[in-house]
Parts: structure tokens; sequence; C-alpha cells
């Protein structure tokens, strides 16, 4: 498809702002988790800092390997929500999302630390886990628009929750495994608790772990803007409307975070499993009835 | 050159305590201390930590596990022990496997006394130790530009 001149100006401002918008959001999300726990919390800026001290620590890493990894989940994760923003293929992004995941348990394998391996391992069977439902997504899409172009569904006469909406649940039902929350933080636990040191970052330090947290950022706003896609629509007032829903489905994510504790891997896959079956596949199979 | 006070990671370790200490040390991370709002996170990962917070003595078995998450710490760290077992052997100096405080093992550069020590003086000993560590990280990027080279990796010392 050819590039006109809004897609541009969306690819660049995803490239530019992505960074800000996410750092933003985890600010916000450490200082309502905060206010959640009637504590002060950190400043809002507090994630900038962060990434800001890491550039300026000294590198220890177990293999150099681990750096060139890093970079290459960066690209690709870059790569994706450009894609995205760009308008082309959804199913195309999806598929360089899973690659860019790949690279990241590569990251954390290359240093045969256990925490580190079992942290890779439990990201491998978190992405079992959610690609159903990030399948589905785009089969969900392509029933109703009769096609993966992100530009044309953007474009629609009407917007795509108002028949997807078993799709829209199970997509943000999988958002909490991506974004790393509880109850789904298998693969890297937060901060409070410490059973697997770090899981999957455990060996990343300094500038390691600054990439890594920037990457985390893009593909936040590529996951949320996946969420905006279910609400946009020709009518521009329609993007106000997908930022309130953004919003929305932001602080919902927090609040689960807050409100509950890590469950097994097990529980994860079959709730996570039942939950896409029952919602997108139900949602499904109308939609193959009314589209036939 | 950045501001890296802002944003202490703590290691917390627990030597030989009584868990006295360890208990004040989680304290000052509940909602009534909150050491968060400092930028201060807990983590268990040494490869991330800046601050090592240490309670308790040091004995025989657990120098080596004290040296090793020293080591593992990248460059600029800061050492604190918490508690007057920390800083001296306290009540457990005399037992027979004690070594003493934390700095027969390790340097240490803030001691925060008290038995237990008390939340406020952990806080102000967190302070401390991130303005020795922004100096510190200071210190590391002067030397960074005053020796070309690249390999200041590897050269650089405290
Ligand atoms: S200083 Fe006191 S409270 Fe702290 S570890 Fe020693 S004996 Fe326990």
């Amino acid at each position: 498809m050819k590039f006109d001149t809004a897609r541009l100006i969306w690819i660049i401002g995803y490239l530019v702002l992505a960074p800000f918008i996410g750092g933003l959001l985890e600010g916000f999300d450490r200082k309502i988790s905060a206010r959640m726990q009637r504590r002060v919390g950190p400043p809002i800026l507090q994630p900038f800092y962060d990434v800001q001290k890491l550039f300026n620590k000294q590198t220890i890493a177990v293999r150099k390997t681990q750096f060139s990894f890093l970079i290459a989940y960066m690209v690709l994760m870059i790569f994706t929500g450009a894609m995205f923003f760009g308008g082309v293929d959804l199913l195309m992004c999806f598929f360089v999302l899973s690659t860019a995941a790949t690279f990241l348990i590569f990251a954390a394998s290359v240093t045969n630390s256990p925490y580190s391996a079992i942290g890779a391992q439990r990201e491998m069977i978190q992405m079992m886990t959610y690609e159903p439902a990030v399948l589905m997504t785009a089969v969900g899409f392509y029933l109703i628009r009769g096609t993966f172009d992100v530009d044309r569904i953007a474009r629609a006469g009407s917007s795509a929750i108002v028949v997807l909406p078993g799709f829209f649940f199970a997509f943000v039902f999988i958002l909490t495994i991506k974004m790393r929350k509880s109850p789904f933080d298998e693969a890297g636990s937060h901060h409070p608790h410490q059973e697997l040191v770090k899981g999957i970052t455990t060996e990343m330090g300094a500038k390691n772990l600054a990439v890594y947290t920037i990457t985390e950022w893009y593909e936040n706003v590529f996951l949320l803007g996946v969420v905006g896609l279910f609400i946009v629509n020709r009518n521009p007032l329609s993007y106000i409307g997908a930022i309130v829903v953004i919003l929305l489905v932001y602080f919902l994510e927090i609040l689960i975070d807050n409100a509950s504790a890590r469950v097994r891997w097990q529980t994860m896959l079959k709730m996570t499993w039942g939950v896409t079956l029952l919602t997108a596949g139900v949602n499904l199979m109308m939609l193959m009835l009314i589209y036939r | 050159m950045g501001k890296v006070k802002r944003s202490p990671w703590l290691l917390h370790y627990d030597g030989s305590s009584c868990n006295g200490c360890d208990i004040e040390v989680l304290a000052t991370l509940t909602p009534v201390y909150d050491a968060e709002r400092l930028g201060v996170e807990n983590t268990g990962d040494p490869m991330q930590a800046d601050i090592l917070l240490i309670t308790g003595g040091i004995n025989e078995q657990n120098a080596p596990v004290v040296k090793q998450l020293y080591d593992q710490m990248p460059r600029p760290k800061v050492v604190v022990a918490v508690g007057i077992c920390a800083c001296t052997g306290g009540i457990f100096k005399d037992c027979y496997n004690i070594r003493g405080g934390v700095d027969t093992t390790i340097p240490v550069d803030i001691y925060v006394p008290g038995c237990a020590a008390r939340p406020q003086s952990i806080i102000d000993g967190i302070i401390k130790a991130r303005d020795l560590f922004q100096k510190r990280s200071d210190e590391h990027d002067e030397y960074e530009k005053t020796h070309h080279g690249g390999a200041g990796e590897e050269k650089i010392n405290g």
C-alpha cells in the first residue's frame, strides 16, 4: 500500500512520543498504585529518573550477546508499533510482536542464571497463553472489515467494539499478561515479591535494563493502540473516545494489579484460554452466522 | 552528570540479625514511612541495586555471601549498615562465630545506629547514602571524561 503524509506523521509521532507516553503512564501507574495503598508514592517522572540512572551505571553482563538480543527486541518492538501506527497489516504486526518476544527470551536465557531461565520459560508459557486471544483479535477485525489493514479498519463507518465486544474483552484480559501485571506477572516479578528475584530481568543491569524498560514502554503504547483500534472510526471525535477508553482500560489494569496476588501458571493458562474461548469464541460464532 | 540520586534502588541483606532491624527496614517501605516517595525501590537483584543495606553482623558463613553480593553490584554503589549489630557486631559481638560489623568484610559508607534502628534513622541513612551515590556517580563521569580509551568499565574503583 502507498503511504500518505498523515500515516507518516503517525509513525514519526509513535517513534518520538511512545517512550514519553509509556514512561508517563508508568509514572501514573506507580503514583495511583501508591495512592491505592495509602502511600504518597514516587514522583510522576520517576520512571525517567530510573532509566536515566541506569544509563549512568557500570554495565556488568555475564554474556555480552545479551545486549545484542535486547537491541533486537527493541528494534522489532519499535518496528511492530511503527507498522501498526503506519496502518499496515494487523496480522503482520502481531507476528513481528511474537518475534520480538522471542528475542527477549533469548536475552534472558543466554546467561544461564536459574532465575533468568525460569523467567524465560514462564515467558514462553505466557506467549502460549495470550497468543490465541491476540490472533483472534486479528481474525475478528478481518471478519467485520474484510481486511487486515489497520488503516482501513480505522476508517470504517462505525466502531468495531459494537460488533466485537467479546474480542475486546478477551484482548483486555490478556493485556494483564502482556503488561506484566498481577495476577499474571509470571515471568518477571514486581518489586514487592521476589521469590523469582527479578525473573526474566534478573541478569539485566544498567543499560541493558534501561533498553528493556524503554522497549516495554513502546510495547505498552502499541498494545493500548490496539485497544484504541476497537473504538476509532471515520469520525474524528471517536479518537477522543478511544483515548478515554484506553485510559479506563489502563486504570482497570492498575486496579487488578493492586487487588490480586499472582496465580500459578496453570491457573493463568486455564483462565485465559477459558475466557478467550467464551468471549472471543462465542463472538466469533455469532459473527460467522451474521456475516455469512 | 545525570541526577542519579533520585533513583536509589536498595538491596536488603539480612546477616546474622535478630530480625528486629529487618522488620524496621520493611516498615520504612510501608505506607506510614513510604520510602518509595524518594524513588527507592526494594529490589532483590544485586545487578540492579545501587545501595546495599545490611542488617545484622557478619559470621563465618555469611561473609562470602556478603562479599559476593557486593561484587555483583555495578558501580557506583554505596553500603549502609543498619543497626548496631551491622555497625560493630552489637550484642552478638562475642559469639564464637561472629566476625563483627559489616566493615570486617566489605567497606561500609554509612552507619545507622540503633537497636533496633528506627525507620526515621533508616530513612536518614538512605538519604545520606543517595547523596553519596550521586557524588560517586559524578566522580565516575569525571573519570570517564578524563580517562579516554573506552575501557573505563574495568578500571574504575569505588
Ligand atoms: S541491632 Fe538490635 S534489633 Fe537490630 S539486629 Fe541487632 S540485636 Fe536485632
